[in-house]
């Protein structure tokens, strides 16, 4: 995979190479080419390190005790936290899961063991189309669908959370339970164990930590998301809420509406909820990462 | 195991009727997991349909006028959509522009130049540089990026390039720019790492002939594997474009949500999907929530068009490469969850 080895011994010394005419130029040119390349990658990671290094500096002076166990202070006063946010996002994105991690692994099921390959590759692409969706779209949609004439309320959040969690839940699936090799689901056949009993007791346990990846990656996104509940989960209370018909605040939400208004202590808490929530969404990807690393080893065990 | 061992007890079963749990088993499992798969199609299905069946008092009242109508003023109730789709198209082709080399510069380090070791981590850097909620990179582009636009990049642009109408006009901390670089940050890595795997895919017997015959590295990759990614290279553009057109928090909390074209990069704009965020709370008549579903329905079928070319592409290019070389991980899936 690699051409490190393979790299050109230097032109300078080989003896067909050392006369080749604008070789000097040939050089150089290689040489900015790899340069402005290795600064691109130099860039990429700058940028990553000045993002997380603004929001540590600038979001751990606002973090305290108070920050998670009190609910914002009212208009004019200083102080609070933003309890209701971290409650709100806690149930937001559990319902959402419950919603969506059962029904995007049946689907990932269907698509790769039991529909045709025409039909399994058609799902898949209306599935990929799905995740394209703008997520501002999403919102637009399960506001008409459940909160015209009603009101908003947490249940309309997460459902719009699951739509999205939903094409990610299914593809991995998809792509993890193709990973299994076809000689465990032979053998399981061949022994005489019936096609349900092979599915749930050999496929779906050897691609298990494949699917708990996906469905932590799901909820990293979404976790993460504030555009989906502007329309659908947006106007709550600042009281910490744990019934779903009413609106839950979010710590997405939350930033948001905070990084609008123009005083320094609401800039201050928008730092400290950022911190709080890349810290989560961090967490999850390195958790995702290790798990299916662990997945990779078993399912390379078995081959 | 072979031959010799008399046959297991067990075996017999196999003979007898099946359980009523194997009978009603194999027909129960297929047809749960074929009613997830089709409720999920008819939530598709239903979720366009919403979209423009909201957007319809709308789309009665303007017509198609309104795509192109440059006007949003909930007082005398005109709307239109005309400046928004200009900002999304500005800002998401020129992030394109400048996210698109450099994440092929990025997929080339990775895969042909960093030392092994290197090659890991900065991958899985990259890749979080994906997973950053965009709120998050909107809060920094107001406080951090924003002044600095304001006080030192944009009067040097403007010092250097002003002769040009795009760098001409006042520094502003809202506006184009921001946005752009914004939308920028956000499709390097998605680009990056579809980029990536396809390069991976390039057969090494290709890349060392290539070397062999006696051409620098970067000739090597000149001749060898851009063309032979290319196609894999449009896909992943187009996916980083399908991000950057949606993407509705960063850009309304750094763009300056102003109705009118400007020819400045300077000026305060706004694009499609940023209006109808920034416009959650303050919609006054059901007129102005039907054109916010218009503007929607207009943001999606943008959104479904290059995604479906993305994908049609990507599909095609790994097909080919599935043939010829090791199949993608589950990396192509995981950037891809995150676009």
């Amino acid at each position: 995979m690699s051409t490190a080895g393979a790299a050109p011994p230097p032109p300078g010394a080989h003896p067909l190479l050392a006369g080749s005419p604008g070789l000097r130029r040939r050089k150089l040119v290689n040489r900015t080419m790899e340069s402005t390349a290795t600064l691109a990658a130099l860039i990429a990671v700058a940028v990553l390190a000045i993002v997380i290094a603004s929001v540590l500096i600038k979001g751990v002076s606002a973090i305290n005790l108070d920050f998670f166990i009190k609910s914002p202070a009212p208009f004019g006063q200083s102080g609070g936290g933003i309890a209701n946010s971290i409650v709100g996002t806690a149930l937001l994105v559990a319902m959402a899961s419950v919603l969506a991690v059962p029904v995007g692994i049946l689907v990932g099921i269907h698509t790769s063991e039991f529909a045709r390959p025409s039909v399994a590759s058609s799902i898949r692409f209306a599935l990929d189309i799905l995740n394209g969706v703008p997520t501002i779209v999403t919102g637009i949609f399960v506001f008409g669908l459940l909160v015209v004439g009603h009101v908003q309320s947490g249940y309309a959040g997460a459902f719009a959370l699951a739509i999205i969690m939903l094409p990610i839940v299914a593809r991995s699936a998809h792509e993890v339970l193709s990973l299994v090799p076809s000689s465990l689901r032979e053998a399981s056949l061949a022994l005489g164990v019936r096609r349900w009993r092979t599915v749930l007791t050999i496929v779906v346990p050897t691609a298990a930590s494949g699917l708990v990846t996906g469905a932590l990656l799901a909820v990293a996104r979404v976790a993460g998301e504030t555009a989906p509940l502007l329309f659908t989960s947006s106007i709550a209370s600042n009281l910490v809420s744990t019934n779903p018909s009413q609106a839950f605040a979010s710590i997405p939400v939350s930033i948001f509406t905070l990084s609008e208004e123009a005083s320094p202590a609401a800039h201050a808490q928008a730092w400290a909820a950022a911190l709080l929530l890349i810290f989560l969404v961090v967490l999850l990807n390195v958790l995702a990462r290790s798990v299916f690393g662990r997945s990779q080893a078993r399912i390379g065990r078995t081959r | 195991m072979l031959g010799r061992e008399p046959a297991p007890r067990r075996a017999l079963t196999l003979r007898g009727r099946a359980g009523v749990a194997d009978r009603l088993g194999d027909p129960g499992l297929r047809l749960l997991t074929w009613l997830a798969s089709g409720a999920s199609m008819v939530l598709i299905a239903l979720l366009v349909y919403k979209v423009f069946d909201q957007a319809g008092e709308s789309i009665s009242h303007f017509g198609l006028g309104f795509v192109t109508a440059n006007v949003w003023n909930p007082v005398t109730r005109r709307f239109g959509a005309g400046s928004f789709i200009y900002g999304t198209a500005v800002s998401s082709l020129i992030a394109l522009l400048i996210a698109g080399p450099m994440a092929i510069a990025i997929a080339l380090f990775l895969t042909e130049l960093a030392p092994l070791r290197v090659r890991r981590p900065v991958a899985t850097l990259v890749e979080l540089l994906a997973a950053i909620p965009s709120v998050v990179l909107g809060l920094w582009g107001i406080i951090v990026m924003a002044p600095f636009l304001n006080n030192t990049l944009e009067p040097a642009l403007r010092s250097l390039l002003g002769w040009m109408p795009l760098f001409a006009g006042s520094a502003s901390p809202f506006g184009l720019l921001p946005a752009i670089l914004i939308l920028t940050i956000m499709t390097v890595p998605i680009v990056a790492a579809v980029t990536r795997e396809v390069f991976q895919t390039v057969p090494t017997e290709l890349k060392e002939s290539a070397l062999a015959l006696g051409s620098t590295r970067w000739e090597m990759v000149r001749m060898v594997i851009l063309p032979y990614a290319k196609s894999g290279i449009v896909g992943a553009s187009i996916l980083g474009l399908g991000r950057a057109l949606g993407e509705a928090i960063a850009v309304t909390q750094v763009i300056g949500d102003e109705t009118g074209i400007h020819a400045s990069l300077f000026a305060p704009a706004d694009t499609l999907a940023s209006r109808v965020a920034s416009t959650y709370q303050g919609a006054t008549s059901t007129l102005e929530i039907s054109s916010l579903a218009y503007l929607s329905a207009i943001l999606l079928v943008f959104a479904l068009i290059a995604n479906a070319i993305a994908r049609l592409i990507v599909r095609r290019s790994t097909l080919r490469m599935r043939a010829a070389g090791p199949r993608p991980g589950l990396a192509v899936t995981v950037a891809e969850a995150q676009a």
